[in-house]
């Protein structure tokens, strides 16, 4: 089976756009045709730590923006890639809209709910549809516990089963991960990382969540391994009918596992729309300079390759105007001034992109 | 053999054999083996690796955890650390039998005419000295021109140079960020700084190990870009160890492939890309993710790397290979001939290319 292709009837996407406002009464009918997932004008800033006589003092915080102002909406059954660099934020956003960090500003709606308003017990029931998967698969398990453990905590967690429930359930994910039944109570330390990935994939299923934040499942892996999570991936969201947040700076794997790419820089979305276009068509110079810095394995002669000057700036003290501006090739004057918005370029609806260059403002 | 456009030295002919090559390679590796005792025996974590580096060339050595790249090259530095051990092999360079020096002869080659980076440069730059204090250690150990010096003019001299370095690699504003301790830099900076230490001594031969691996795309293609740059600017060698087969199709003039601590395969960058003779590299190319070609499905490699302990003399790819057969039960001897396409497997077609 092909790693990342999901079945057909699971890419239809309604052509909503993503800031049209959702129901947030709880409890109220769950609209089954809705987007899963809607998250709006999502911020987290971290105020970096002072101390007590700077604080008296009356010096300012300097606050981290990691994430500014992020819409988007996620379709049942769509997987959504998220790439930018390192620094970018798109893990902080993955982690705010679970809430395993609290968002500063904005609030997230999934499957019709806002989750802004759920207490600590709400939450709880809530996190049991809604999973994560972690990058490090050395750092993310606990080392002291067998993996029968680990994986069956999720279900400990959320309640309501029987432990014999609880033991088959536990047996049945593990041996579709990949696990022999002789396996199930040894530790993590006697596995390799594509092993010890595939058990935190189980942990994160076992609760059959809805929604999969992917927080780079497979940038610490082998190019075999990868290629066969990717595999495992791609088979379980069908399978399970899952809806994934794939966030990762590997744009090849993305491009392969995605239904539509949202790339990220400075704690802004700056281009969403479909994998396709992003990775043939992209129109804003940072997705440009992003897509040619990808090394390929037949180098097409003539490539111009757009090499970025200089790091990401400072989230502390980010640019005025467009955030890419400083390190933009074809930046202009307004660019410093004005923050352009996320605009729909050509006909299609559903890519959007924030430049002065290719969207015509006012 | 067709020159290819990566390969920029067009002297190397398949049929120049190794004693008539006009231009001697900068290093030289024949059979070289490395082995680390386990309680249950001996593991080879190299096996009879013989390659060549062309002068002026770039040479990809490309293998997933475990294929024993990393231990190859620590082996030809003299850096395997005991109770690990070179069991065989020569590895010359420049004509020097490297093997046969001892520990002081070695650490004049260190860093002097090969200089190696690591992958992880937080953890291989000291973190309680700054890098400027790392960067004059190396020259003042390493430079002719600043020991050549009475000693009151050392310290300056060696400062001046480690400032060109800093500005060499790309580093905004060098003479401040001389006084910064390695944390306070980012990953791509730091990587900058392991290649001006690396190159502070203009070496023949710069093995860098996976200097991307951690890195952005945006970043990693800088980091390429400046190796490529110093490259034909000093006009050395560059053996690049990385995991990435788009890396190497980029940047290398030739590649060689590793798998659990053999060579798989061997030849310029055309060929091994993209007319793959081994089912290993084969296999490598099609789990590759590729931005260029969407609709290709990625198709993992099914099963596992063996373990190397105890392993019987045969094809080390055979458990995982879709084309096995009972002639791969035997094992497969790869005669190195350099310049030429050549494959570690029973189906590979024989010798020339």
């Amino acid at each position: 089976m092909s790693a990342a292709r999901p079945p057909e009837g699971a890419r239809h996407r309604s052509l909503q756009g993503e800031g049209t406002p959702v129901s947030t009464a709880p409890g109220a009918g769950a609209p089954v045709n809705g987007p899963l997932l809607q998250v709006e004008d999502l911020v987290k800033h971290f105020e970096r730590p002072r101390s007590l006589t700077r604080r008296l003092a009356g010096e300012k915080a300097s606050v981290v923006h990691a994430v500014n102002g992020v819409s988007l909406a996620l379709e049942r059954g769509e997987t959504l890639g998220l790439i930018g660099e390192s620094g970018c934020g798109k893990s902080t956003l993955g982690r705010a809209i679970l809430r395993l960090v609290e968002p500063s500003a904005g609030r997230v709606v999934f499957d019709g709910q806002c989750l802004q308003g759920l207490g600590a017990r709400q939450m709880a029931g809530m996190r049991a549809r809604m999973q994560i998967i972690f990058q490090d698969p050395y750092a993310s398990l606990n080392p002291r516990k067998s993996i029968r453990e680990i994986v069956s905590l999720p279900l400990q967690l959320h309640g309501g089963l029987k432990p014999a429930d609880i033991t088959q359930r536990v047996q049945a994910i593990l041996a579709r991960v990949g696990f022999r039944g002789d396996q199930i109570d040894l530790y993590p330390h006697q596995f390799s990382g594509g092993q010890r990935q595939r058990i935190g994939i189980a942990r994160a299923l076992v609760s059959r969540p809805e929604l999969v934040v992917c927080d780079e499942p497979v940038s610490a892996l082998d190019v075999s391994i990868k290629a066969q999570i990717l595999e495992l991936l791609g088979e379980l969201k069908a399978e399970f009918n899952l809806t994934y947040l794939f966030v990762s700076h590997d744009i090849a794997a993305v491009g392969h596992i995605a239904d539509r790419i949202a790339v990220m820089y400075l704690g802004e979305i700056v281009e969403i729309g479909p994998t396709s276009q992003i990775i043939h068509a992209p129109q804003h110079p940072y997705t440009r300079a992003l897509l040619s810095a990808v090394p390929r394995l037949f180098p097409e002669a003539g490539r111009t390759r757009v090499v970025l000057r200089g790091d990401l700036p400072s989230p502390v003290h980010p640019p005025r105007g467009c955030k890419f501006h400083t390190r933009c090739p074809v930046a202009m004057d307004s660019c410093s001034t004005q923050a352009p918005a996320l605009l729909a370029t050509g006909e299609d609806a559903r890519h959007r992109v924030a430049c002065w260059r290719s969207t015509p403002h006012d | 053999m067709h020159s290819t456009p990566g390969c920029n030295n067009p002297a190397m002919h398949a049929h120049a054999a190794s004693s008539t090559t006009p231009t001697q390679p900068v290093l030289r590796i024949r059979g070289l083996c490395t082995e680390f005792p386990t309680p249950r025996g001996p593991l080879p974590a190299v096996q009879d690796l013989s390659l060549d580096v062309p002068a002026g060339e770039c040479v990809g050595v490309v293998g997933e955890s475990g294929s024993g790249k990393s231990v190859a090259f620590a082996s030809v530095l003299g850096l395997v650390r005991a109770p690990g051990r070179v069991t065989g092999g020569q590895v010359w360079l420049d004509g020097i039998d490297l093997r046969t020096l001892d520990e002081a002869a070695m650490r004049r080659v260190r860093g002097k005419q090969i200089a190696m980076t690591l992958q992880d440069a937080l953890t291989a730059l000291n973190p309680s000295l700054t890098v400027g204090q790392q960067l004059v250690e190396v020259i003042l150990a390493h430079d002719d021109d600043v020991s050549r010096l009475p000693w009151w003019q050392r310290q300056r001299r060696a400062r001046t140079r480690a400032l060109e370095m800093m500005a060499l690699v790309g580093i905004p504003t060098p003479g401040t960020r001389l006084q910064d301790y390695p944390h306070q830099f980012s990953g791509g900076m730091r990587q900058r700084i392991m290649i001006a230490i690396a190159l502070a001594c203009k070496p023949r031969l710069l093995i860098a190990d996976e200097p991307t691996t951690a890195l952005d795309v945006t970043i990693q293609a800088q980091v390429l870009e400046l190796i490529a740059s110093l490259r034909q600017a000093l006009g050395m060698s560059v053996v690049l160890i990385t995991h990435d087969l788009g890396v190497v199709a980029e940047r290398c003039d030739r590649v060689v492939v590793m798998y659990a601590g053999q060579v798989v395969e061997s030849g310029t960058t055309a060929q091994v890309i993209g007319a793959p003779r081994h089912p290993y590299t084969r296999a490598l190319l099609r789990a590759t993710p590729r931005v260029e070609d969407l609709a290709q499905a990625v198709q993992p490699i099914a099963g596992t790397v063996p373990d190397m302990v105890d392993f019987p003399a045969q094809c080390h790819f055979m458990a995982r290979c879709p084309q096995r057969q009972d002639a791969c039960r035997t094992r497969i001897p790869l005669e190195f001939a350099p310049g030429t396409h050549q494959a570690r497997c029973v189906l590979a077609p024989g010798e020339g290319t």
